[in-house]
C-alpha cells in the first residue's frame, strides 16, 4: 500500500493514481496543502508548485474533468498529488480528459484516498515538511533514514525550469508591457492583453538592458516557485530596473522586487495557500478576499530604508502583502489579482498599475517638453 | 484604525412566528444568535415572537420578551411602550421582514425614531419588488430571465407572447413560494397565475421564461456597511432547477463547477449585494447553464434566510451572529472568526469536507398528498450530513430523516415496470433519488438519466457507485474488505444487514471486531489551516481522531432529528435546555443532532456538538468516543426514546426513567396493570385481526369507537367510527393498510381532554400546570387550542388529575419529564396516554408559569430530589397569566392535504397568545396563528348529522351577529326550523358548482364543515374544505373552534340589532362552548 512518506517519519496511507515511476519511491517535494476550494486544474498547472508535492483539503477533486481553457500553463511542475477522493471528471459533458489521465500522460505522481486532513493537520503543526511518495510506507522511512531526514537540494532554482526558454510578444494595440517570466500564470497575461497592452515576455534571467532596450511602457513581474533568496542575481538586476521603470510585482515577483530594494523575506511555518486569504489596503481600509500561494514573505522590519512602504497586509497572520514604492511608480503584491483559481475582484489592481503607468508616462512626457 | 461608536442602545428584534413550511426553525436559530451578539455589545434586546417553543423567547436570550402576534399593531404598541431606537427586521424570516417593511412605510418607524438596522426598508424594496430588482439588474449588467410583472390573469396570458412557454410563475411578497409554480400551457398559467395573485400580499405576480433544467447555485453573501464583503458559502441543488430550493438535496461546497464558474456567479455575487447596498446577510439563487458559461439571477433575499443557516452549519460561519454585529455597525475586519478565535472573520469558510441537506416532507403523515415537488415548498424541515465524500453525507443524510430507510435502494421501487420508474425518475418527488438508484441498479447508463432528468452525471455516478457496491455485498457477504469499502462509502450496518439478510447487530459485532470503526473530524471553517477552539465534530472512516477526549464528568443529549409534524422544535428547545442545565450543574454537555435549522447544533451550545445521524449505530460511536456517565433520551422527541432500549441492550446507561419503566407506559397491556394498580380508568378497548372479530368487539366496547391500525405507513392511521354502517369501511380500510395486522379499537369518549406535564423524581411530583383543550377528545393533542389554566374544570376534577399524575409518576417510577393525556367524559377522568418524556407542551408550559421545567426535570435526573428543589409538591399555584395556545397549520402549501382535524396530528407549528383574561388571551393566540378577526358577511355551514343540533346554535349566535348563513338543504332545513335565516345552496355531487364559487369569489368568509369524514377527495366535504383553505378563509372543522372563535367575535363586535326587536336572549357560556360538565 502505497504512503506519502514526511521527512519526520509520519506516514499517510493512501492509493495510487496517475504515474508511478518503477522503484520505491515515486517522487520527492516539499509537502505543502491549498484550501481552494475550486480550481484543481488551475493549480495543478500553475509554475509555483514546481517541485512541490500539492495535498488538496478539498476532499472531492477531478469532478469535472479537465479543460484545455482552464489551464495556466502548458507545462505542469507539480511533483505530485495528494487527495482524498478522485473523481472521473463526469460532472462536465465536455471534458476532453480526466485528472487522472493528465497525471498519467503528463507523468504526475498521485495518491487518493489519503486522510487529507490529517496531513494538512500535521504540516500546520510542524510547518512545511519534505516528502516522498513510496510504495510501501518502510521503502520512504529507509528514503528518510539514508538522508538523514534531510531532502535533496533543489538544484537548479526551479524559476529556470518554469520561466520561457525564448522571449515571446502577444499583440495588442496598446503599449508595449516587459513581462519578467518566473513561472507565470496566464491569466495574469489574458487579463493584461485585455486591459489592451502588447506583451513582451521575458525568460527570467533576461539583463535588465535588454528589457530596456525595447522600451517598455512598464513591467510586470510574474509568480514562480521556490524561495527568493536563491535568487540573488535576478534581485541584483531588478535593482537596475527598480528606478527606471514602473514596475507590478506579483507573488515571487513582489518578493524579488522588495529583495532588489535590500528587504529581506523569510519562510513562513506553512504558507499560504487558498483562495479565502483576507488582505488589507492599509490606505483605504478596505478588505478583499485573495488568492494566495506563497511559501515565503517579506519581513517588515527589513523594508525600513528600502524605498517601500507597507500597503497591504494579511489581517490573519499580519504578514506583508503588498508594497508601493515612496519615490518610484512601483507597485508590489505578494497574493493574485489575476485570482485562477480564486477570487475576482483584486484584478483592479491591475487597473491601479494602468494608472500608475498612465501617470508616470504623462510625467515623463511633460519632462520631456520641459 | 479606529472602531466606530456603536450607539445602539436598545433594538427591537422581531421573530418569525410560528412554523410553517418555508419558515421553519432556522429563525430561532437566527435569532437567538443575533439576540446573543447585541447583548455581548451591550445593547438592551426587546423581542417580539408569537412562538413560544423558541429559545430566542427565553429570558436569558433576550432583555424584555413579548410574547404577542405579529402584527403591525402589536409591534406599535411594543415600539411605543419600549422606545428602542433600533429595529432588527432581518433575523425574522420572511415573516419579520414584511413587518420591518410595512413599519417603515407606514411612517410609523420614522415618527418613533426608531432606525431600522442592516439593510434599509429602501434596499428590502429593491430586492422584493419584482420590477425594480429588474431593473436594478439591467443597470448593472446581471442577467434575469425574460419575465413580466403582471397583477391580472388576463396580463399573464398576454404575456405569454414576449415569452414563451414554460413559463415559471412567482408571487411577489410570500412565503416558502406559495402560489407559485411552473405552466407549460396556457391552460396550467391561468390556474397558477390566479392562486399566485392570492398568495401575494401586494397582489402581484412574475411570469418569466422557465429555465428549469438548468444548474441551480446558491451564494451566501455578507457585507459591511464599507462595503467589504464575503462569500460566506456557495452551495450546488443535487436537482435542477425546477424545485424549490427548500426542497432540493443541496450540496456545500458547489461539485461540478469550474472555478471559473463559481468565480463568475461569486463576482456576480458581490456586485449584486453591493447594488443592494446590503449590510447583513443575503443569499442569492442562480441558474447556470449545464454546458456553457451563461447564468441568470433568479432570486435575491436581503436577510437570513433557510440557506444561511444551512450554510453557517455547514461551514461553521455563525452568520447570524456576524449579521448582527455588521449591522449594528461593525465591518468584518474588525471581528474575530469565533472557531478558531484569533483569524479574522473577514475571510470566506474553506471546506474540507462535503455537506448534503436532504429536505424532510410531511408525506408520511399525507398520504393523500400530491408528492411531486415544484415551485411551492413542501417541506417541514431538513436533515444535513458531513462526510470527506459525497457518498458519506449523503447515506448520513438519508439516514437521518429517520424513514426507516439506510440506504438508496428501497424494495417498493424494485417493483416498478420499466416504464413507471422512468417516469418517476423524470418529474421531481420527493423519492426521486432512490429512483434514481433502483434505476442505476438496472443498470441504465448514467448518461441517459442524466440527460432525462437534467441531474448532472457526477451525482449519478455517486449513487451508482454505491448500488454498485450494494450489489458486489449482496453477493459477497462476511467479506472484510468490501465492508471496508462499504464504511468509507458511508454505508449503514443496517443497510449491510439488510444486504447480508443478516442483523445490525451481528454486522455491528462483525464490523468491531476488525476495528472498522469511525474517526472524528472537527467541522472548523479553515480546511485545517488553523487550530480550532470549537467543538464541532463529525464522524469520518479516516487515519486520524482529532476529537479531545475530556476527563470532566460528561453527559450525552440526544437531539430531536429534522422538524416534521408531530416533532416539531418544542423538543430543540428542551435538549438546548437540558445542555444548559448540564452546564448549570457544572457537568460537560455532548448533544448530537442532524438538524441545521436548530439552536442545538449551535456550536457553542453544547460543550461538544456531534453532528450525526440519530441512528443506534452512528450514537454508538460517538459514546464509544465519548464515554460519557450516561445518555440523556426524554428531551428528544420519539427520535430519542426510540434509541434508548437498543442503546441499554448495548451497554450504555440511560439517565432518568429507566426503559423497563418507559417500556411500561408504551405498552399496552402492561400499561393496563399499571392502571388498575393505582384505581385509574382509560377507555375500553380490544384487539382484532378480522372483520368478525372488529364487529364483536365494537359490539362490546359501543359506539363512538376509535379503530388504530397497530403498523401503518403513511398517515390512514387512526379513524374515528360513530355509528355501525361506518365500521365496516373503516376496518376494512385499516386491515388493507396493515395486512396481517392487528388493529386496536377502543371507546371513543366524547369528552374535554386534559393534558399535564410533570417533574417527577420517582417519589415527588410538581405539576407546573394543567392544560385545558378547547376541542374535544377526538382532535390530536397537538391540534387543539389549549388553555391554561383550565376554564371549565371543577376544583374536585382538577385535584383528581393532580392525583392521578402524582400517582402514574410514582407507579411508573418517573425521573425527569411525564406528560400525560386525560379525558373528562361522564363525570369520570380517563386516561388517555402517559409520555414517559418531555412534551410538546413543555415550552408553552415554561414560559406561561416561569417554570424551569426542563432544568428543574434535569436536576432530578442528576439525583437531586425534588424534596431539595424549591418547587411545590403536586400543583403548582396559578401564575396569573392566562394563555391560549393555538395550532398552525400549512394546508396552503400541501394541496389534495385533507385539512379536517381528527386523530393524527397535522399542525406544523404553534403559537401563543396570553394575557389576564381568556378572550383576550385566545384572541391573541387566534390572530397570532393567522385566523383574523371578521366584522361581517356570510358563514357557510355544512354539518353531518350528528352536529346538527349542536351547530345551528352557533348558527343562531353568528345570525345574531349580523352575519348571513349559507348552508346545504339538510343543514338549512333545520336551521330554518330554528327560525334562522338561511340560504340554501346545492350540494356538489348535486352538480351545482354554487358553493365552491362562493368561496372562490370570496363571497364566504368563513367555511364551517364537519361533514363527510371518509376522507375521500372526490367528496363535498373534502372540496369544500380544500377551497376554503386554499381561498385562504377559516376553515372550521370542529364545531368546537368555531365556537370559540364565535365567542371571540362576540366579545370584539358591538351587536347591530334595531331597537325593541324582540329576539331570544342567547346565554353564552363562559367558555364558548356549552359547558361539559
Amino acid at each position: 500500500m502505497p504512503y506519502v512518506v514526511l521527512q519526520d517519519g509520519s506516514v499517510f496511507a493512501g492509493e495510487p493514481f496517475g504515474y508511478w515511476p518503477s522503484g520505491d519511491c515515486a517522487c520527492q517535494g516539499e509537502v505543502v496543502f491549498s484550501t481552494a476550494m475550486s480550481g484543481y486544474q488551475e493549480m495543478v498547472t500553475d509554475l509555483s508548485f514546481a517541485g512541490q508535492i500539492l495535498v488538496f483539503t478539498q476532499p472531492q477533486i477531478g469532478n469535472y474533468g479537465w479543460h484545455s481553457e482552464e489551464s495556466e500553463a502548458v507545462k505542469i511542475l507539480v511533483r505530485g498529488l495528494v487527495v482524498r477522493e478522485l473523481s472521473a471528471g463526469e460532472g462536465s459533458l465536455h471534458a476532453q480528459d480526466s485528472l487522472e489521465d493528465i497525471c498519467r500522460k503528463q507523468r504526475i505522481c498521485g495518491l487518493k484516498k489519503v486522510d487529507t486532513r490529517a496531513l494538512t493537520r500535521h504540516l500546520r503543526h510542524y510547518g512545511t515538511l519534505y516528502g516522498v511518495l513510496a510504495t510501501e510506507a518502510e521503502a520512504g522511512l529507509a528514503y528518510w533514514r539514508e538522508r538523514n531526514g534531510d531532502a535533496a537540494p533543489e538544484e537548479p532554482h526551479w524559476v529556470y525550469q518554469a520561466t520561457c526558454r525564448e522571449p515571446y510578444e502577444i499583440p495588442g494595440e496598446g503599449p508595449l508591457l516587459a513581462v519578467l517570466d518566473f513561472g507565470i500564470k496566464y491569466n495574469i497575461l489574458r487579463l493584461l492583453s485585455r486591459r489592451g497592452f502588447r506583451l513582451r515576455v521575458f525568460p527570467a534571467g533576461t539583463k535588465a538592458e535588454e528589457i530596456l532596450a525595447c522600451h517598455p511602457q512598464g513591467m510586470v513581474l510574474s509568480n514562480g516557485p521556490g524561495d527568493p533568496a536563491g535568487l540573488p542575481e535576478i534581485a541584483a538586476n531588478l535593482a537596475e530596473l527598480l528606478p527606471r521603470l514602473p514596475i507590478l510585482g506579483i507573488c515571487l515577483g513582489h518578493q524579488m522586487l522588495a529583495m532588489a530594494a535590500g528587504a529581506r523575506t523569510f519562510k513562513l511555518p506553512f504558507g499560504h495557500r487558498g483562495g479565502n486569504h483576507p488582505v488589507q489596503d492599509l490606505r483605504t481600509g478596505r478588505t478583499t478576499i485573495t488568492s494566495q500561494n506563497h511559501g515565503y514573505a517579506v519581513e517588515r522590519e527589513s523594508l525600513r530604508g528600502s524605498g517601500f512602504a507597507e500597503a497591504y497586509r494579511h489581517l490573519n497572520d499580519h504578514t506583508v502583502e503588498g508594497l508601493v514604492h515612496e519615490h518610484y511608480p512601483v507597485l508590489s503584491i505578494q497574493f493574485h489579482p489575476e485570482g485562477a483559481p480564486g477570487p475576482e475582484e483584486n484584478a483592479v489592481i491591475l487597473d491601479d498599475f494602468v494608472e500608475l503607468l498612465h501617470a508616470a508616462h504623462k510625467e515623463k512626457e511633460g519632462d520631456g517638453r520641459a | 484604525m479606529d472602531v466606530p461608536k456603536k450607539p445602539w442602545k436598545k433594538v427591537l428584534v422581531i421573530g418569525s412566528g410560528p412554523i410553517i413550511i418555508g419558515q421553519a426553525a432556522e429563525f430561532d436559530y437566527a435569532g437567538t444568535q443575533a439576540c446573543r451578539a447585541l447583548r455581548e455589545e451591550g445593547v438592551e434586546v426587546v423581542l417580539v415572537n408569537s412562538n413560544p417553543a423558541t429559545i430566542m423567547t427565553d429570558q436569558e436570550v433576550a432583555h424584555k420578551v413579548y410574547i404577542e402576534p405579529i402584527t403591525v399593531e402589536s409591534l406599535v404598541r411594543v415600539i411605543e411602550r419600549e422606545k428602542p431606537d433600533g429595529l432588527l427586521a432581518n433575523m425574522g424570516g420572511q415573516t419579520g421582514l414584511n413587518m420591518g417593511f410595512q413599519l417603515a412605510q407606514s411612517g410609523i418607524l420614522e415618527r418613533a425614531g426608531v432606525t431600522m438596522l442592516g439593510t434599509t426598508p429602501q434596499s428590502i424594496q429593491q430586492a422584493e419588488d419584482r420590477e425594480s430588482f429588474r431593473s436594478l439588474m439591467y443597470e448593472i449588467g446581471e442577467a434575469v430571465p425574460p419575465s413580466g410583472i403582471v397583477e391580472t390573469v388576463e396580463d399573464a396570458l398576454n404575456l405569454l407572447e414576449e415569452i414563451g412557454l414554460p413559463v415559471i410563475i412567482r408571487p411577489a411578497f410570500t412565503l416558502g413560494g406559495t402560489g407559485g409554480g411552473i405552466a407549460n400551457t396556457r391552460e396550467e398559467l391561468r390556474e397558477i397565475a390566479e392562486s399566485g395573485l392570492r398568495a401575494s400580499l401586494i397582489g402581484q405576480i412574475l411570469v418569466e421564461r422557465s429555465v428549469t433544467g438548468w444548474k441551480e447555485i446558491e451564494f451566501e453573501v455578507l457585507r459591511d456597511e464599507l462595503g467589504d464583503c464575503i462569500t460566506v458559502c456557495h452551495m450546488e441543488n443535487i436537482d435542477p432547477v425546477g424545485v424549490h430550493t427548500g426542497d432540493s438535496i443541496v450540496v456545500a461546497p458547489c461539485q461540478t463547477l469550474t472555478d471559473r464558474e463559481v468565480q463568475t456567479l461569486r463576482t456576480a455575487s458581490r456586485k449584486i449585494v453591493s447594488a443592494l447596498g446590503i449590510v447583513g446577510s443575503c443569499n442569492i439563487q442562480f441558474a447556470l447553464h449545464p454546458e456553457r458559461l451563461e447564468y441568470v439571477v433568479i432570486e435575491v433575499n436581503p436577510r437570513l434566510s433557510r440557506s444561511s443557516a444551512l450554510a453557517s452549519k455547514a461551514t461553521g460561519y455563525p452568520i447570524a451572529k456576524i449579521a448582527a454585529k455588521l449591522s449594528i455597525g461593525y465591518h468584518l475586519s474588525e471581528l474575530t472568526n469565533a472557531v478558531t478565535g484569533k483569524t479574522s472573520a473577514c475571510f470566506e469558510p474553506a471546506l474540507d469536507y462535503v455537506v448534503i441537506k436532504i429536505p424532510r416532507w410531511p408525506f408520511d403523515k399525507f398520504s393523500e398528498a400530491d408528492r411531486s415537488l415544484g415551485t411551492q415548498m413542501k417541506a417541514t424541515g431538513e436533515v444535513m450530513g458531513l462526510g470527506r465524500n459525497i457518498e458519506t453525507a449523503l447515506q448520513k443524510a438519508i439516514r437521518s430523516l429517520e424513514t426507516k430507510v439506510f440506504g438508496l435502494l428501497l424494495p417498493e421501487f424494485a417493483e416498478l415496470s420499466d416504464e413507471e420508474l422512468r417516469l418517476n425518475c423524470i418529474k421531481p418527488h420527493d423519492r426521486q433519488i432512490f429512483c434514481q438508484a433502483e434505476a442505476l441498479r438496472r443498470g441504465w447508463p448514467v448518461r441517459e438519466l442524466a440527460r432525462i432528468s437534467n441531474w448532472n452525471p457526477f451525482f449519478l455516478e455517486c449513487i451508482a457507485r454505491l448500488v454498485r457496491l450494494s450489489a458486489e455485498l449482496t453477493a459477497q457477504p462476511w467479506q472484510e474488505e468490501l465492508l471496508r469499502q462499504a464504511k468509507y462509502l458511508g454505508f449503514a450496518d443496517a443497510e449491510i444487514a439488510r444486504l447480508w439478510r443478516s442483523t445490525e447487530e451481528e454486522v455491528y459485532r462483525y464490523r468491531v471486531e476488525r476495528q472498522m470503526t469511525p474517526v472524528f473530524k472537527t467541522v472548523d471553517t479553515c480546511a485545517g489551516e488553523f487550530e480550532a477552539v470549537t467543538p464541532y465534530y463529525y464522524s469520518s472512516y479516516d487515519q486520524e481522531d482529532e476529537g479531545k477526549v475530556s476527563t470532566e464528568r460528561r453527559i450525552v443529549v440526544l437531539g430531536s432529528g429534522p422538524i416534521r409534524i408531530g416533532q416539531g422544535i418544542e423538543f430543540d428547545y428542551c435538549s438546548v435546555h437540558a445542555v444548559l442545565a448540564l452546564r448549570r450543574a457544572g457537568i460537560e454537555s455532548v448533544i448530537i443532532n442532524n438538524n441545521p435549522e436548530t439552536v442545538s447544533t449551535d456550536f457553542d451550545t453544547a460543550d461538544r456538538l456531534y453532528f450525526e445521524p440519530l441512528t443506534l449505530e452512528d450514537v454508538t460511536a460517538v459514546l464509544e468516543k465519548e464515554k460519557p456517565e450516561g445518555v440523556i433520551v426524554q428531551f428528544g422527541g420519539q427520535t430519542a426514546i426510540g434509541l434508548a432500549k437498543p442503546l441499554a441492550e448495548r451497554g450504555y446507561r440511560i439517565l432518568g426513567t429507566t426503559v423497563e419503566d418507559t417500556h411500561r407506559a408504551e405498552d399496552r397491556s402492561v400499561f393496563d396493570q399499571v392502571l388498575q394498580q393505582i384505581g385509574a380508568k382509560r377507555p375500553r378497548g380490544a384487539w382484532a385481526t378480522t372483520a368478525e372479530e372488529a364487529e364483536r368487539v365494537a359490539l362490546q366496547i359501543g359506539y363512538p369507537l376509535m379503530v388504530r391500525p397497530s403498523y401503518v405507513l403513511g398517515g390512514r392511521a387512526m379513524e374515528i367510527v360513530y355509528e355501525h354502517s361506518e365500521l365496516q369501511d373503516v376496518v376494512r380500510r385499516a386491515m388493507q393498510e396493515s395486512p396481517g395486522q392487528e388493529i386496536w379499537m377502543d371507546q371513543f369518549l366524547i369528552g374535554t381532554e386534559m393534558e399535564v406535564d410533570a417533574i417527577s423524581d420517582g417519589e415527588n411530583v410538581f405539576i407546573p400546570g394543567i392544560m385545558e383543550h378547547v376541542e374535544r377528545a377526538g382532535v390530536h393533542s397537538g391540534d387543539s387550542i389549549a388553555v391554561y389554566p383550565p376554564q371549565t374544570l371543577s376544583s374536585a376534577t382538577e385535584h383528581r388529575i393532580e392525583q392521578l399524575t402524582i400517582e402514574l409518576a410514582r407507579a411508573l417510577k418517573i425521573c425527569g419529564l411525564l406528560n400525560i393525556q386525560f379525558v373528562f367524559a361522564d363525570g369520570e377522568v380517563y386516561v388517555l396516554e402517559v409520555n414517559p418524556r418531555s412534551s410538546r407542551t413543555v415550552p408553552f408550559l415554561s414560559k406561561v408559569t416561569e417554570t424551569p421545567i426542563v432544568g428543574l426535570a434535569m436536576q432530578a435526573i442528576l439525583g437531586t430530589p425534588l424534596s431539595q428543589l424549591q418547587v411545590p409538591q403536586g400543583l403548582g399555584p396559578l401564575s396569573g397569566k392566562i394563555a391560549v395556545k393555538a395550532p398552525v397549520f400549512s394546508f396552503s402549501k400541501l394541496l389534495q392535504v385533507e385539512p379536517s382535524l381528527g386523530p393524527e396530528m397535522k399542525s406544523t407549528g404553534e403559537v401563543m397568545g396570553w394575557d389576564y383574561s381568556f378572550d383576550k388571551a385566545l384572541f391573541k393566540a387566534l390572530l397570532a396563528a393567522g385566523i383574523s378577526v371578521v366584522t361581517h358577511g356570510c358563514i357557510l355551514v355544512t354539518l353531518a348529522d350528528r352536529d346538527k343540533l349542536e351547530g345551528i346554535r352557533l348558527m343562531e349566535r353568528f345570525s345574531n351577529l349580523g352575519f348571513t348563513i349559507m348552508a346545504t338543504a339538510g343543514t338549512a332545513a333545520a336551521a330554518e326550523d330554528r327560525g334562522i335565516q338561511v340560504e340554501c345552496v346545492d350540494k356538489l355531487h348535486q352538480g351545482s358548482m354554487e358553493i365552491l364559487d362562493a368561496i372562490r369569489e370570496q363571497r364566504v368568509q368563513c367555511a364551517i364543515n364537519t361533514s363527510t369524514h371518509g376522507r375521500l377527495p372526490a367528496s363535498d366535504g373534502f372540496a369544500i374544505r380544500r377551497a376554503a383553505v386554499d381561498r385562504g378563509i377559516p376553515c372550521f372543522t370542529s364545531l368546537d373552534t368555531a365556537a370559540v372563535w364565535l365567542h371571540m367575535l362576540e366579545q370584539m363586535l358591538p351587536s347591530i340589532v334595531p331597537l325593541a326587536e324582540d329576539r331570544r336572549v342567547v346565554q353564552i357560556p363562559r367558555f364558548g362552548v356549552e359547558m361539559k360538565e
